[in-house]
């Protein structure tokens, strides 16, 4: 129990020290800057607390749930029994560890398609753009973005094939699908990769990779553990250009139609 | 009973659906595709109800706090505030958030843990520590300069993708020198990093600099600078891995 409570003391006190910055920020421009008393004192203190012990309690429970739920899907998914294969017998094709890639692209589809923050931007999309973009188009362009580009990442902690050559050749994508996109999406299909990757998110998914980097023979966590974030923040984006790029092309084939 | 009250409870059964989605894809795998046993269940139901809980927490902390106060200062200092004033604060914000984001400092840890496991760092809790410090420190710094960057380009009405193919540019070249260790951890880290905290109070204040500003429209200008800031630590994260 004095163990216990000593742990809980220091991870507040670590947790004050990453949350004074910010706290620092705000009140701080807010009244030497700005010049204006805070209009609630009282409830913003109460919320900074609530924010404190947030962090507390999701860090522990991160290490206690998630990060163990991903790597042991990662050990189940790539163990002997379940793959039906002989351990000995080296190498194995990549396509036996097909369940893993499914995995991937099941928990990117499903978490980006439930994200909040992508919901009010779609929305948003979808007026502005008077209706040409379809709001559940682009969730859906979304989610499928996160899904492939798991997907693609799993396949290349698997076969270790080097990473940058996939992040630096996603980037000439974009650089293309740039020059050819509505001007009006652009903005807002680059930042659609940053808005999927949530706190509950990414410790799964980085422990997932990491727990495949370890158990795939002949890949080191160090060099192929890490990756899988970026290819979810990457591919969205060359799947909402692209969605954009065909709604659009849709709609002016329409309207000169009739 | 200021627990027991209305909005917590809504924002709790919100969390739990943020985990939702999760739970689903997991458990079905586990019931029809592995059919395995799972090993420490009791420990991964109170993890997950921990998760739910701090989550919980923490965006009601951050929705009576830090969000209505920010979104508040970011449209007084759009609106009006010297640019000097206003570049500040962006760099202090960017930096700030990303130095409190939950995610950055779970991966920021394990990071520390697989560089000290292969020999890359000492195998000491200290050296661990100031790794993930120093780690954490230099993604933030890398968004507030990224955040900045974005509001002066705001500012100044330049096209989204000029920053953006620079940082692709940048990527591209760093690469190639930087250690090979280094590089996936500095791909994750920009995406890490923007998350909870940062996403709201940066797209806050980009759509109402955009809004304010005769001449920019929210929705070409306003959007832009999660990516920037997701490219920036990339870089400097490599830069990092290149001198230690």
């Amino acid at each position: 129990m004095i163990e216990w409570s000593i742990h809980l003391l220091t991870e507040l006190l670590k947790t004050c020290r990453d949350i004074l910055p910010i706290a620092a920020t705000i009140i701080g421009f807010q009244l030497w800057v700005i010049r204006k008393p805070l209009a609630h004192p009282k409830r913003t203190l109460i919320g900074f607390f609530y924010v404190l012990l947030g962090i507390v309690v999701f860090l522990e429970g991160l290490d206690m749930a998630l990060f163990p739920l991903g790597s042991l899907m990662a050990s189940q998914l790539t163990s002997p029994e379940f793959l039906g294969i002989n351990p000995t017998n080296q190498p194995v094709s990549w396509f036996a560890y097909f369940w893993v890639y499914v995995f991937a692209g099941s928990i990117g589809f499903a978490t980006a398609l439930a994200e909040p923050a992508l919901l009010a931007v779609a929305i948003r999309v979808e007026q502005i753009s008077g209706g040409t973009i379809n709001a559940w188009g682009l969730r859906i362009a979304v989610a499928l973005g996160v899904a492939l580009g798991l997907a693609l990442g799993t396949f290349r902690i698997v076969t270790g094939l080097d990473l940058s050559l996939f992040i630096i050749a996603g980037y000439g994508i974009v650089v293309i699908q740039t020059y050819f996109a509505p001007k009006m999406i652009i903005g807002l299909a680059y930042d659609s990769g940053g808005v999927t990757t949530s706190m509950v998110t990414v410790p799964l998914v980085t422990a997932l990779g990491l727990g495949l980097a370890e158990a795939i023979p002949g890949r080191n966590p160090l060099l192929d553990g890490f990756g899988l974030i970026a290819f979810a923040s990457l591919f969205p984006i060359i799947a909402v250009l692209g969605y954009a790029q065909i709604a659009h092309w849709l709609a002016s084939r329409t309207s000169s139609k009739s | 009973m200021r627990f027991l009250n209305h909005p917590f409870i809504k924002q709790l059964f919100s969390s739990f659906l943020d985990l939702l989605p999760i739970l689903a894809v997991v458990i079905i795998f586990q019931v029809f595709v592995i059919q395995l046993p799972i090993p420490d269940v009791s420990d991964l139901v109170i993890g997950t109800l921990l998760v739910v809980l701090g989550l919980t927490l923490f965006v009601q902390g951050l929705e009576q706090s830090l969000f209505p106060l920010g979104e508040s200062m970011a449209h007084a200092f759009a609106r009006k505030g010297s640019v000097f004033w206003l570049l500040s604060f962006a760099f202090c914000l960017g930096f700030s958030a990303a130095i409190a984001e939950p995610a950055l400092i779970a991966i920021a840890e394990k990071a520390a843990n697989i560089a000290g496991t292969g020999g890359l760092i000492e195998q000491t809790e200290a050296a661990k520590d100031s790794y993930a410090l120093g780690l954490r420190i230099i993604v933030a710094l890398s968004i507030g300069f990224a955040i900045l960057i974005g509001i002066l380009r705001i500012i100044r009405g330049w096209p989204v993708y000029y920053p953006v193919f620079l940082g692709f540019g940048g990527v591209a070249v760093m690469t190639p020198f930087a250690p090979a260790e280094i590089v996936g951890i500095a791909y994750d880290s920009g995406a890490i990093a923007t998350s909870t905290i940062t996403v709201p109070l940066v797209t806050a204040l980009g759509v109402g600099l955009a809004t304010a500003i005769k001449g920019r429209n929210p929705v070409t200008d306003g959007f832009g600078l999660i990516v920037f800031a997701v490219l920036m630590p990339m870089i400097s994260v490599m830069a990092y891995g290149m001198i230690i």
